[in-house]
């Protein structure tokens, strides 16, 4: 029998962050490899012979703004889609100003914003097909804009108005729409991600030709509901991309925390035997590369494939937040990874199909069509003023059919 | 004596807690460096060190149950989930594991924790962030769960639920977090630091659980509440005409039925309130008690008056909450019961 008094006694570890308040950012410990240097394997390949790409950043653009690499090659978006792509990303940054500076005038009670992220889910909406079915977290508004959702519809909701299609009963940024392939917003954490394995489950179940997103934070993949999904997905092959935004902070706690001693989000795949990428968040043509390929794999029955997008939270995690409390102010400047409409622009400008001014003229016009639709929203109501649901509204929907007792309650609240 | 919102009074009990008994950590989402979302646990690592007060990841199951296991260990867990909405995840450790860890061991393992969570709604949280799920703790035996209304009680309630050899469920209601909120949503704030009750003592002191106390005395009704409705029912009261007897339950199980069974037997007429969802409510509960114990001395049948049986609205927040409007007209509709 060993003798426990012979060696020290146990201490308990609690990581930390690298730097905080007061301290240099510092993100010289992110490997990140040279645009186009990771390799593109067939999107059959065998899992246990790719598990290096979960360790890696998949990365198409580099600092002169080419798209170079086999994920470049393997793309086929003519520079009419890639400029649409970039007025998806810019339309959702000057959205996100708007509706960030409408909470401060108190025309909606809280709001979340994407500033860094917009490429992740404006890119990988591109891959998905009518009938495919996404199930977002909170900061993938995107998905919404590039599948056509109109503007005028999320602001809608936003201010909980009249015309707010959740009709004043959800959270602002809590959108569904199940004609955009956009599944209703929970609040809750990584309950969805399961939800996203069970509708591809379905469709399979069906015969069907249609796949599924699931989506996550850093943060939440700690959460038991991310497992089952990766045990669901390895068990049935769902046909599902499981997505996880490693924005690098959970509100105030950093990403080692929800990492522990895994060297990264993707490797929480291999576990499970599912394919598992890392890529560039903030590089919309590698976003658009790794989730063709994944939709792919999905597509012709050969399972579902994990993806973590490297990114980084520029701004707070929502309007009750003020992120300088638990980081250095300028730690977003220090991000290494850049900015990703700015990333595009540049590519566009050096295919020569784009210049600063056209960029410009751009920013103008899409702030104008977002200011009139803010106003058309504004007409109709926001939260304190104007037109709202009719609180008659607030017991519908509890069931099909509302029961005696909820009827009761209706005709004692006075309607 | 020291002027304290709720929050204060909280961390206070935290670091008197603390400092007395090095057996008690904290931890939760962000409650380690940053000190929680609603700040309840500000400083506390910086004093006592991050294996003492810490972040967890985010799953709420993990939190309880990782507490569970230090509980028997030996240590007292002082644990906090975001908010009571998250805190299903974890349902399944509370139930199944803390409630019955010491009858099922015949006292071999306890567990000594306390989960604490901001409950209830009035800030525009929505469905996620507005929630009152007592009765889904006083349901299960082996819990005992406690529902604060002021900073003094906050403190007191605290210290004794972490002295307590069992699993305690302390629910915060969040909108009392800064101040007496009286369901009057339109009008301006009230602080803590002009009501009597943000007076809490320094240092160590109990408010022992399972000890009521009577808010407002009356002779036409007695309103049976807890947490913020307390202070709606001090509302409605006063803007009634209604005499009523307020009691603050302050602990739902175990329940003070002295102090309810006296009052309402002296008054005759009883309400019971609460912000949580009707049906199968707790308020089902404190009817049933009442009418056992009571009903000799019942002029009128029982009222209840609670959250109407939806999800918690946005938008609707207002129509919702069961404010002194209503309250008031439910007393007066008690009391023409002849």
């Amino acid at each position: 029998m060993p003798d426990p008094d012979a060696l020290p006694p146990l201490s308990l570890t609690v990581p930390e962050p690298e730097v905080r308040p007061g301290g240099q950012p510092d993100f010289s410990h992110v490997a990140i490899p040279r645009a186009g240097t990771v390799r593109r394997p067939p999107v059959d390949a065998d899992p246990e012979e790719i598990r290096d790409l979960a360790f890696t950043i998949i990365r198409v653009m580099n600092r002169e703004g080419e798209a170079v690499g086999p994920w470049a090659e393997a793309l086929d978006f003519t520079p009419d889609d890639l400029l649409e792509g970039l007025r998806h990303m810019m339309t959702l940054r000057i959205y996100d100003a708007r509706m960030l500076n409408a909470q401060r005038q108190q025309k909606t009670s809280f709001y979340m914003q994407h500033l860094g992220e917009e490429a992740i889910s404006c890119g990988f909406q591109r891959a998905l097909a009518p009938g495919d079915m996404n199930f977002p977290t909170y900061r993938q508004a995107g998905l919404l804009i590039a599948a056509g959702y109109p503007l005028s519809a999320m602001m809608n909701q936003v201010f909980s108005n009249a015309e707010d299609p959740m009709r004043g009963r959800q959270l602002p940024v809590c959108y569904s729409s199940r004609e955009h392939g956009f599944f209703t917003i929970s609040g809750n954490l990584a309950t969805q991600y399961i939800q996203a394995v069970g509708w591809a489950m379905a469709s399979a179940i069906s015969g069907d030709r249609k796949i599924s997103a699931a989506w996550i934070g850093d943060g939440s993949t700690a959460e038991s509901d991310f497992h089952a999904a990766l045990v669901f997905a390895s068990t049935y092959k769902a046909p599902v991309v499981l997505n996880v935004v490693n924005n690098q902070w959970a509100i105030s706690t950093f990403q080692g925390i929800a990492r522990g001693g895994s060297g990264t989000f993707a490797a929480r795949g291999l576990g499970f035997g599912i394919p598992s990428l890392r890529v560039d968040g903030n590089d919309y043509l590698a976003v658009l590369a790794v989730a063709k390929w994944a939709t792919e794999r999905a597509r012709r029955n050969l399972g579902p494939t994990m993806i973590e997008y490297v990114t980084y939270r520029a701004g707070g995690h929502s309007t009750s937040d003020d992120p300088s409390a638990y980081r250095p102010a300028e730690e977003s400047n220090a991000w290494p990874l850049g900015d990703p409409i700015l990333r595009l622009k540049n590519h566009l400008i050096r295919l020569g199909v784009w210049s600063d001014d056209r960029h410009a003229q751009a920013e103008a016009e899409i702030l104008a069509e977002i200011t009139a639709a803010q106003k058309r929203a504004e007409a109709i109501g926001t939260l304190h003023h104007g037109q709202h649901p009719s609180p008659v509204d607030m017991f519908e929907d509890v069931y099909a059919e509302m029961p005696p007792h909820l009827l009761k309650q209706r005709h004692e609240a006075g309607f | 004596m020291a002027r304290m919102t709720m929050i204060e009074a909280i961390r206070d009990a935290l670091d008197v807690a603390m400092g007395a008994d090095p057996r008690v950590v904290v931890f939760g989402e962000d409650v380690g460096y940053f000190g929680g979302v609603f700040r309840c646990t500000a400083g506390l690592q910086a004093k006592y060190g991050k294996t003492r007060c810490f972040d967890t990841p985010i799953n709420e199951s993990g939190i309880v149950g990782a507490g569970i296991g230090m509980a028997a260990y030996g240590l007292k867990p002082v644990v906090e989930i975001q908010f009571a909405d998250y805190v299903y995840p974890a349902y399944d450790q509370i139930v199944s594991e803390a409630a019955r860890l010491r009858y099922r061991s015949a006292g071999q393992f306890t567990c000594p924790m306390v989960v604490r969570m901001p409950t209830g709604g009035g800030i525009f949280g929505g469905q996620t962030h507005s929630q009152s799920p007592e009765a889904l703790f006083t349901h299960v035996t082996g819990l005992k769960t406690v529902v604060p209304s002021n900073p003094r009680d906050a403190k007191g309630l605290l210290l004794s639920a972490i002295a307590d050899p069992d699993p305690v469920i302390f629910l915060e209601p969040k909108r009392l977090y800064n101040g007496p909120f009286d369901g009057h949503h339109d009008r301006p704030v009230t602080a803590w630091k002009t009501h009597e009750l943000g007076e809490v003592p320094e240092g160590h002191y109990t408010v022992p659980l399972g000890k009521a106390v009577v808010r407002r005395q009356g002779q036409a009704a007695t309103i049976l509440t807890y947490g913020t409705m307390v202070h709606v029912a001090l509302a409605a009261a006063a803007e009634s005409g209604v005499d009523a007897e307020v009691i603050d339950l302050r602990t739902l199980l175990p329940l003070d039925m002295e102090t309810v069974a006296a009052s309402v037997s002296k008054t005759g007429r009883c309400l019971v309130l609460h912000e949580a969802t009707l049906t199968s409510g707790y308020g089902a509960e404190l009817a049933a008690l009442v009418q056992a114990e009571c009903f000799w001395h019942l002029e009128a049948p029982i009222r209840r008056v609670a959250g109407w049986d939806t999800p918690y609205p946005h938008t609707h927040e207002w129509s919702y909450f069961p404010g002194p409007a209503r309250v008031a007209e439910a007393l007066r509709q008690l009391v023409e019961v002849a």
